[in-house]
């Protein structure tokens, strides 16, 4: 969540929201979370564990991109 | 009974120096859903609250302050927006205890600061983002 929220604040384009697995079952059923941390990207890009910072921009801007495809 | 010890309350204190702009928590709660968290959330944002003159604490009600939740984009509570010179889009659902509690503070400062702790590469890459970016991280307490 450092980084999102971090990236919140860079730029009015990125939300950020924590959502607590064990106290939201029915959506983390909905996203498929087997293991936390669990990050989910525009409902497109998803991983699992901490990335550094380099590899977190590059899934961000990888669903960015996604999103700008027709 | 306190949810926060001494100690944490001095680290916590001890961060918060580094506060600029006010910070606005605002909570969502609602009696008829997980309510005991609810309880939990509020009191937890308020001694957290507690620790700065910077941060102030507003309570809603995701039933009846609709349209508030809605102009926050919260449709579940337990919530938290964390809210500085601007609304920079940062949300807590669920109430926010050990590793989300570092994440609450360090979102606080952050909000309060308006300087992330990024690369410059990264900001200028945020910078051109041409679309609406939403990320969601699920974690546990523990």
């Amino acid at each position: 969540m450092r980084l999102a929220q971090h990236m919140a604040v860079a730029s009015d384009r990125v939300r950020a929201t924590a959502i607590e697995a064990t106290e939201f079952p029915d959506l983390s059923r909905a996203y498929r979370v087997m293991a936390v941390p669990k990050v989910v990207i525009n409902d497109r890009v998803q991983f699992e564990g901490a990335l550094p910072e380099r590899e977190f921009l590059a899934a961000v801007l990888e669903a960015a991109g996604a999103d700008a495809t027709p | 009974m306190a949810i926060l010890n001494a100690r944490d309350e001095q680290a916590v204190r001890t961060q918060f120096q580094q506060l600029d702009d006010p910070v606005k928590l605002v909570v969502f709660s609602q009696s008829l859903a997980a309510a005991d968290l609810c309880v939990e959330n509020e009191q937890l944002v308020r001694e957290v609250a507690g620790l700065s003159d910077r941060i102030s604490v507003e309570v809603l009600n995701l039933a009846i302050d609709r349209d508030r939740a809605e102009a926050y984009g919260v449709d579940q509570v337990p919530a938290v927006v964390v809210e500085g010179a601007r609304d920079y889009g940062i949300r807590f659902y669920g109430v926010p205890t050990g590793y989300e509690f570092s994440n609450l503070i360090d979102a606080i400062i952050v909000a309060s600061t308006g300087e992330p702790a990024l690369t410059d590469e990264t900001k200028a890459s945020l910078a051109a983002l041409a679309g609406p970016v939403d990320i969601k991280v699920f974690s546990t307490p523990t």
